[in-house]
């Protein structure tokens, strides 16, 4: 039994816009799917980029992928900016409550001066690695082809910015507010030998010249061997040795990698399937950069596990991913 | 081991740390190379420390408050869409105007997002790239509420149902268009004095102000409250573009006739781009806000000259032909609505003419133009109407060649002639409407070359055809409901269907 309501007895001409009535047919369109659907100009540009005249504006030939339509690589989390900031501020609002009980109840005296140096510096130099994810996903944002992919990377480049950030405030809650560790951690980022072949890794994916093959090794790759390596196993280990509050402060950046990496997968699968050109390049792409990642975080996970741990836990990291990149149809033929 | 003691800190030393501390010099790859596009332009960076962070909001906070923006503008909509606000709009003229707005002014926000994205990862200071970044999600933000904002109007009034391909193909929306992809096709620090500071800046208040307030006063709550919840946004974007000014020029005095050069262009090209919202502002809201005149005067010549006052201690002087923008107030407004009632069987955007009150207020709004030169034209105008004979132009206009827009300009100073300039290049004569638009040209005549003019196109077949009708349906438009006069279309027809009495009895 519920109440009517009448409202005015108007007709509409038409559900939706006509773009939209084309592709999903003549029904209401959700929010999602007004904001992403053929929004990105296509044709008739006026002028040459001054900084790259062999190129239009907006080229699907900056990439080698090709597709049929680009609008194919939705996002499974169908985020437009509302329900992507109503996500995330949401988050935010958890992590919050857990920086602040964290802080109030003095949780880091819990840390010997061992484990905090530990984390310190485990954790506080990747907010560097975070500022490249965040350069490399404002180029893809910048230059790919189509809003269903620039949208989402766009939502990536600040969520790398934000997770860039709140690694910061865990050092400024380590040293006090007084940037100390900051500073410490950016020396490591620059000068110590264990994180050399990282930073070496992300300098060159700021050369790379293809925003697809950019895509596959940043959001797909990098971030999918070192956020299981460092976001889950080092958060048990720092658990096994007698320091389980201190995963409360890396809920935001595990449940990022658990909410991301489907729209990841998504975006390669499906260029995957599209063609076996495609799947050759994607495939390609994956196998050189997951080497290079590997290299990279090996002298990393010696450095959190040591020397035996390390060399097993990477192997078992790797070997989940290659399951992965199997799933996603991103394997050599 | 007793807990850190917590030492307060500042704003701005907190945001440097969570801001500039993450950048570093590349060592493994040159910086040239990871930044390619930041020196083409010949402006010269010697410090990007001395950067001035326009705004200091870190992520977090920004969620937040975004959020909050968010819920309470969609509640908004989806109350606006649910109880049939369309139907509380003044008369369903206004409608025009967000026509206007969704397909000539939302690609260009969706634009916006992609070149601050672009720029965002070019430019070698990180201040400025978090900056650019901001401003890139705030302006998908606005391009995504726009489409949700005026998507119930697409279901009940005609004209905006194909947005994306009329911006990439209709003739007219090649003003914006080429305002747009001139902008995008620039290296990273014109689009910086372009958008950021000349758009975004200097002319915001006359592209916003007239569609937001011509909402209000016109019972449009969707979009009225859209331009609310992006007040916050726009008033960063403006601290955005002053910083990025200065910022420049005080890094070398060589910068200066680089800048000048891209403030005059970039001014002239939103002087003329604003045209077409001055004459939404004088002729299609039915219920009036102010005049161009009026608007001009008080957001250019009293507000822009305190600008550029300011600016003087770095050299900048005001913009080239600013004056003839001044001698031109009282009459761009009724020449190009004098110029779209002529081509309505080409326009996506419907026309009428001016009633006897609108008249008035067109006479009283522009003492010195209006009864002298425009009101005898729409009174013989209105005389060929009541004879069945309305009046229309069968040709095809010529275009300025950078504007785009016909040549319907008279000469600063004497409105009786139409204003026609030329220039050679590589043995093909290009035309202007204007001595603005000429030095646009004369500046960078390989690349206005390029322009893709919608008459030439279509003359050569690219714009579809062969008849009118194929032509319309080829820029996205339905020739029975989205082309034409006011007067017998199905706007309104339906809108008088809706308003006719008895009818809100017979639904309760």
């Amino acid at each position: 039994m519920h109440v009517e309501i009448k409202t005015s007895d108007t007709k509409p001409l038409r559900s939706t816009f006509t773009h939209l009535a084309a592709r999903f047919g003549d029904k209401p369109a959700s929010r999602y799917q007004e904001a992403t659907y053929d929004i990105q100009e296509v044709e008739n540009f006026h002028y040459r980029p001054l900084w790259q005249a062999d190129k239009e504006i907006f080229d699907a030939s900056r990439t080698a992928i090709a597709m049929a339509d680009w609008y194919a690589l939705k996002d499974p989390r169908q985020f437009f900016y509302m329900s992507y900031t109503t996500t995330r501020a949401h988050q935010q609002e958890v992590a919050e409550a857990q920086f602040d009980y964290f802080d109030k109840r003095g949780l880091l005296a819990t840390l010997s001066d061992g484990l905090r140096e530990r984390v310190a510096a485990a954790l506080l130099p990747l907010r560097h690695y975070e500022w490249g994810a965040n350069m490399n996903n404002s180029a893809i944002t910048g230059w790919a082809y189509g809003a269903a992919l620039t949208n989402a990377t766009m939502f990536a480049t600040m969520d790398r910015l934000g997770l860039a950030q709140l690694l910061s405030r865990i050092g400024l809650l380590i040293d006090g507010n007084l940037g100390t560790s900051l500073a410490a951690a950016k020396q490591q980022w620059l000068e110590d030998a264990a994180w050399q072949p990282l930073r070496s890794a992300v300098e060159h994916l700021f050369i790379v010249d293809d925003w697809f093959e950019l895509f596959v090794a940043q959001n797909l790759v990098h971030d999918g061997l070192l956020y299981p390596m460092v976001y889950q196993r080092f958060e048990q280990a720092l658990a096994a040795a007698g320091a389980p509050a201190f995963g409360m402060l890396l809920t935001f950046p595990n449940e990022w990698h658990a909410e991301t990496a489907p729209w990841v997968d998504a975006v390669c699968k499906t260029a995957a399937a599209e063609s076996p050109a495609n799947r050759a390049l994607l495939a390609g792409w994956a196998a050189r950069h997951r080497a290079t990642a590997l290299a990279a975080l090996a002298p990393l996970a010696e450095r959190l596990f040591g020397t035996a741990a390390g060399r097993q836990t990477l192997d078992e990291v790797d070997a989940a991913f290659g399951m992965r990149l199997q799933r996603l149809g991103l394997v050599a033929a | 081991m007793t807990t850190a003691t917590h030492r307060k800190l500042g704003l701005k030393d907190k945001y440097g740390l969570l801001t500039r501390g993450l950048g570093w010099d590349t060592s493994y790859v040159p910086m040239d190379r990871v930044f390619p596009h930041d020196s083409f332009e010949g402006i010269k960076i010697h410090d990007w420390d001395r950067w001035e962070d326009p705004f200091r909001v870190t992520m977090d906070s920004y969620w937040k408050y975004q959020a909050e923006k968010e819920r309470k503008l969609y509640a908004v909509i989806d109350a606006f869409a649910q109880h049939n606000g369309h139907l509380n709009v003044s008369d369903a003229r206004y409608i025009n105007a967000v026509k206007l707005f969704i397909t000539g002014i939302t690609p260009l926000e969706y634009n916006a997002h992609r070149g601050f994205a672009m720029v965002g990862r070019s430019m070698r200071g990180v201040g400025p790239r978090i900056a650019c970044q901001m401003q890139g999600i705030d302006e998908l933000r606005h391009a995504q509420t726009q489409m949700h904002s005026m998507s119930h109007y697409n279901r009940h009034f005609n004209g905006m149902h194909s947005w994306p391909k009329n911006f990439d193909r209709m003739w007219y929306l090649s003003v914006p268009k080429s305002f747009v992809n001139d902008a995008m096709s620039a290296g990273p620090f014109e689009f910086l004095t372009a958008i950021s500071f000349s758009f975004e800046y200097v002319l915001t208040n006359l592209l916003f102000m007239p569609f937001m307030s011509g909402a209000a006063y016109n019972g449009d709550m969707a979009t009225v409250t859209f331009g609310f919840s992006a007040q916050s946004d726009e008033a960063r974007h403006m601290t955005l573009g002053l910083e990025c000014i200065k910022f420049m020029l005080e890094q070398d005095p060589d910068n200066l006739p680089i800048i000048q050069k891209w403030l005059d262009k970039w001014f002239w090209r939103g002087y003329r781009l604003l045209g077409l919202v001055g004459v939404m502002l004088d002729y299609m809201l039915p219920k009036k806000v102010m005049s161009w005149r009026e608007g001009w005067e008080q957001y250019f010549e009293k507000n822009g000259g305190a600008l550029f006052d300011d600016l003087a201690r770095y050299g900048i002087r005001k913009p080239m032909h600013h004056e003839t923008t001044v001698l031109e107030k009282e009459h761009v407004t009724h020449q190009l609505w004098l110029m779209l009632c002529q081509y309505h069987w080409g326009l996506a955007l419907h026309t009428w003419l001016p009633s006897d009150e609108e008249m008035d207020w067109l006479s009283q709004q522009y003492p010195n133009t209006f009864d002298q030169h425009y009101r005898p034209r729409f009174e013989q105008l209105r005389a060929l109407e009541a004879e069945g004979k309305p009046f229309t132009n069968a040709s095809l206009p010529c275009l300025c060649q950078t504007c785009q827009i016909p040549m319907c300009f008279t000469e600063p100073g004497d409105p009786t002639r139409l204003a026609h300039r030329s220039s050679l290049f590589q043995d093909e004569r290009f035309i202007f409407c204007s001595d603005g638009c000429k030095d646009v040209f004369d500046g960078e005549p390989e690349k206005y070359a390029q322009a893709r003019l919608p008459v030439q196109q279509l003359l050569q077949g690219h714009l579809g055809g062969p008849e009118l009708a194929d032509m319309i349906r080829f820029w996205g438009y339905d020739p029975a409901l989205d082309i034409g006069r006011y007067e017998g279309s199905s706007d309104q027809q339906r809108w008088a269907q809706a308003k006719a009495p008895g009818v809100a009895a017979r639904a309760a």
